[in-house]
């Protein structure tokens, strides 16, 4: 029987460790801890906590250089969600995550049980979960295989999401062919709640119960995060599809709804979800964090099939669990509400005051392991592996985009870089609970905020947007991050926004190799440095190593999610698309970098710096744009993040109007591709022109005419004369007609 | 006093918040109806709201037509007493057979949320009797098995008997005939795949689905008289 073996010492025998991914330092280290050699059970409890996806161990010396602070930060880095006060007693949570590995292998699920763990991390802290947000990245639009893990993502974040009854509200879509092989997807959720529902995942009071509810505990998704998150990609990868969890979003509606209820009540004095490391984590950690110790009883956990291990039980990643720890006296009440909505429960445990972490088979039974609780958390290992900057990085920068031959025909390679996003978003449910005043495709989401218990609108709003740049990173990690944390904020702006928090999600290569680590290193410090002059608290985030594909790593990704707050919304504010007999106006430091631009990378050029960003600068234009939407200033705004001709033709497809545009300095096709995020392009009425001019003057932020809108042609410089139909067409058609043309998984 | 509309809750359903705001606002009360009771608590109209009632397992509406409360709700209905179902709630309607026809899946075999423009066929429905007929209405959709079809026969008698209720001008799913909602014999009992409550707020894009609902608060207002 595998319970023998489970329990019995592991004497000398490294093939063990090593086959669950601990080193033997790792496993020295264990047996220190333990005062001897750990036993099976306990080597899979650990070995699933110290993975890099449990426990960060590459990355945390590094995440602590971020800034997480600030009045209005609730509660910062470490739990669930972050959470900020959004006034009136409401706050809002949210989070972000990576599910890339196991949408490799199996995409629809992948996505769909992403979309079901980061609504629990929300769900978890008392939020009702109200928008989800999918920032998604897959290998280029030729290959079928990367289509058909686009079509299957996709379709997983439907038909999870729509069927939870959380809207997708936003995100980003970028094909790619540093993604062949490793995509991308990233969920963020953001939740809000009563400030004084907030729950936290402490255990307390020995002789308090755990109780787990939600779906019953198979063997489905063992070791996900340690086999899939923490490892990387070689060929066979069929043999992981057992690790892939399979998602219930009914299961997920209803524990949502039993959730809200039991918090509301105030029936827990702690919770948490399972995600990975399954009970394992869930139970050690609220231990660990409450100070106090935990015995569980393996016969009392409600399972899907007999004859499972105790360490299948123990580190299953069932989807669809939360872990409750109750005062007895209010246990009737929980089990109440779990019966309403059809929920399972289990009083699998109780609260010691030990310090220990002790898995029993049955109340009084055998021990199967004893651990300290803080162990598994705390002690987990701490590596600062090496760095190394690239040896050819003074060579690479030299190598600019402007080098590069001008294009033969700059209309057309205009207008391959259009693509409608809406193939995808029209899958997604992006209007429930009746608060989506902007929604997906638009420099920035807009939602109502509505009180969290009476359901009446407060006035104020809410802004979201995801943003990430693998071009600007992969040139320099440090100045592409911090540009992708300008560009966040100016997409805020647009919508009239100023940001209160982000979250980041920190997608990259292989953490073992130097180079990957200071690419990680130097995206923190970017991150650091944009969000300190822009004042922007780092309030949680996720890091996904190992996203490598054939001994190949990503380009550094990392993706963060913003939030900010609109004081006033009284009207919807202007969006992107042109407004015929308005002036365009550029606000803020024009573009002049060419180099990592997506023109650049369409002719095969990787090298050079990114745009170099005057914080500053962003900061004041930032403002600037942010008064002008809510004081109804301006007919259209877009930002500059995707260069001039792209944002220009963007809003020229967006309302089919026209537009006659001269280039700024530099000219030429530099002045029509360059990219940069810290300004944007705005329509406003001729009669209001000068009034703006003005304002942008004493605010000190650069304006310049640039063109007016009108027309049914799109004519840029002496570069560009397209008709606004054949725009619009290949904006349109792009996605429809490259995802239509089969898919292959092979 | 304000027309009273019970907004019937089954686990999964989504839109249950949705359809008491809109209800609300337009000046009615509203509130929700457990499926599990087997009463209506006196209200003056129903509203099956939209989501995945029990999960859509099996098939959209095939479980939730055997809760407790739809016994009630067919009692209510067989009394004249006004009834909406809106997208899953429409799909309820015809399992329970209380509507003709059946939704299937959208002809694109894709989810498909977006704005739709709705033509208003007849003003005698319990949804449309405070609109004009002919009147074009920009109202969202939401829903993957939204294409409604039925036999040859039920098309003629729908056409024959006034009760195609309001018609996509663009048809977006595959629909039969164009058909974006229907009514019963009685007139009283009305589904339809797009979401007046989604549309009743000029902030959120359309204000067009008010005078639908405006419609079932008047029809609940007279029946409970």
């Amino acid at each position: 029987m595998a319970e023998r073996t489970d329990r019995d010492p592991v004497e000398q025998d490294p093939s063990v460790h090593r086959a669950l991914g601990l080193t033997d330092d790792e496993a020295d280290e264990i047996a220190r801890i333990l005062g001897r050699p750990a036993n099976h059970l306990e080597l899979a409890m650990y070995s699933v906590m110290w993975s890099e996806h449990c426990s960060y161990k590459s990355s945390r010396v590094h995440l602590r250089r971020l800034p997480s602070e600030a009045p209005h930060v609730l509660v910062g880095p470490g739990e669930g969600a972050g959470v900020v006060d959004v006034g009136d007693g409401i706050a809002a949570a949210f989070r972000i995550e990576s599910h890339n590995h196991p949408s490799a292998i199996e995409p629809y699920q992948g996505a769909a049980t992403g979309v079901g763990g980061i609504l629990r991390d929300v769900f978890s802290m008392g939020a009702r979960p109200i928008a989800l947000m999918d920032p998604l990245r897959f290998g280029p639009l030729d290959d079928p295989r990367s289509r058909w893990i686009a079509e299957g993502v996709v379709s997983g974040v439907s038909g999870y999401g729509n069927s939870v009854g959380v809207p997708t509200v936003g995100g980003e879509t970028i094909f790619d062919a540093t993604y062949q092989g490793n995509p991308l997807v990233n969920v963020f959720c953001l939740g809000v709640l009563p400030q004084d529902r907030l729950a936290l995942a402490r255990a307390s009071g020995p002789g308090n119960l755990t109780v787990l509810f939600g779906s019953a505990t198979g063997r489905d998704g063992i070791g996900g995060a340690s086999v899939l998150a923490s490892a990387s990609f070689t060929e066979g990868d069929d043999e992981k599809r057992p690790s892939v969890q399979v998602g219930d979003p009914f299961e997920e509606k209803r524990l949502i709804e039993a959730c809200l209820e039991i918090l509301e009540a105030g029936l827990v004095v702690g919770i948490q979800d399972l995600g990975a490391a399954g009970i394992t984590g869930a139970a050690s950690e609220t231990a660990s964090k409450g100070g106090v110790g935990m015995d569980l009883y393996l016969d009392q956990v409600h399972v899907r099939e007999e004859g499972m291990d105790p360490f299948e039980i123990m580190i299953s990643e069932s989807q669809e669990r939360m872990l409750a720890i109750v005062e007895p006296a209010k246990l009737d009440e929980l089990l109440a509400i779990c019966a309403k909505w059809e929920i399972a429960a289990s009083v699998i445990g109780t609260v010691t005051g030990t310090g220990r972490f002790r898995v029993l088979d049955r109340l009084d039974g055998e021990l199967l392991a004893d651990i300290p609780a803080s162990s598994l958390d705390d002690d987990a290992p701490l590596y600062e592996r090496p760095l190394a900057e690239p040896a050819d990085r003074a060579e690479r920068a030299a190598d600019t985009a402007e080098s590069l031959p001008a294009p033969a025909d700059a209309g057309a390679d205009l207008l391959a870089l259009l693509a409608d996003t809406s193939w995808v978003w029209s899958q997604y449910d992006h209007q429930l609970f009746l608060n989506t005043v902007v929604g997906p495709g638009d420099d920035a989401t807009v939602l109502r905020l509505k009180d969290p218990r009476t359901g009446e609108p407060t006035g104020r709003g809410l802004g979201l947007t995801t943003d990430g740049n693998h071009r600007w990173c992969r040139l320099d990690p440090r100045t592409g991050m911090a540009a992708v944390v300008a560009e966040s904020v100016m997409n805020l702006a647009c919508v009239g926004a100023e940001p209160l928090a982000l979250v980041n999600c920190l997608n990259f290569g292989n953490p073992e190799h130097p180079e990957v680590m200071w690419q990680l290193s130097e995206a923190i410090d970017g991150m650091a440095e944009a969000c300190r002059a822009l004042s922007v608290p780092v309030i949680g985030g996720n890091v996904s190593l190992y996203n490598e594909s054939n001994g190949v790593n990503i380009d550094p990704s990392p993706v963060i999610g913003t939030v900010g707050l609109i004081a006033s919304l009284e009207r919807r504010p202007p969006g992107m698309g042109l407004v015929e007999g308005t002036t365009l106006v550029v606000l803020g430091a024009p573009a002049t970098t060419l180099s990592g631009s997506a023109w650049a990378w369409s002719q095969g050029h990787r090298e050079g710096m990114p745009p170099q960003v005057d914080l500053d600068g962003v900061r004041a234009t930032a403002a600037f744009v942010r008064d002008a939407v809510a004081g109804d200033r301006l007919r259209s705004v877009h930002d500059l993040a995707g260069g001039l001709g792209p944002a220009v033709a963007e809003m020229t497809v967006a309302t089919q109007v026209g537009a006659r545009v001269e280039l700024p300095a530099p000219g030429g096709h530099v002045a029509l591709f360059a990219e940069t995020p810290a300004a944007v392009l705005a329509a406003v009425d001729p009669g209001s022109l000068d009034a703006l001019l003005a304002d942008a003057a004493s605010a000190g932020v650069a304006a310049q005419v640039v063109g007016e809108a009108g027309g049914d042609r799109l004519v840029i410089g002496d570069l560009v004369d397209v008709s606004v139909a054949e725009a619009h067409g290949a904006w349109r058609d792009r996605l429809p007609t490259a995802l239509g043309a089969g898919t292959t998984q092979g | 006093m304000p027309a009273r509309i019970g907004v019937v809750l089954f686990p999964g359903s989504n839109c249950e918040h949705d359809a008491v705001e809109a209800v609300r606002t337009l000046g009615g009360d509203a509130e929700v109806l457990w499926h599990g009771d087997d009463s209506l608590k006196g209200v003056d109209g129903v509203i099956v709201p939209g989501g995945f009632a029990h999960g859509d397992y099996l098939r959209p509406g095939a479980i939730a037509r055997f809760s407790p409360v739809m016994q009630a709700v067919q009692a209510f209905a067989a009394d004249g007493g006004p009834v909406v179902g809106i997208c899953n709630g429409f799909q309820v309607l015809t399992e329970a057979g209380m509507l003709p026809g059946a939704l299937q899946k959208n002809a694109g075999l894709k989810f498909l949320c977006r704005m739709a423009t709705l033509r208003v066929e007849t003003t005698d429905s319990v949804l449309t009797s405070a609109t004009d007929e002919g009147a074009e209405l920009r109202v969202p959709v939401n829903h993957f098995e939204g294409n409604y079809t039925c036999d040859d026969e039920t098309l003629a008698m729908l056409r024959a008997e006034d009760r195609v209720v309001v018609r996509y001008v663009e048809n977006v799913n595959g629909s039969i005939d164009d058909i974006a909602g229907v009514c019963n014999e009685g007139r009283n009992v009305v589904g339809l795949m797009p979401h007046p409550e989604r549309a009743c707020d000029e902030l959120l894009g359309s204000s067009d689905g008010a005078p639908l609902l405006r419609s079932l608060l008047e029809s609940a207002s007279r029946a409970s008289v």
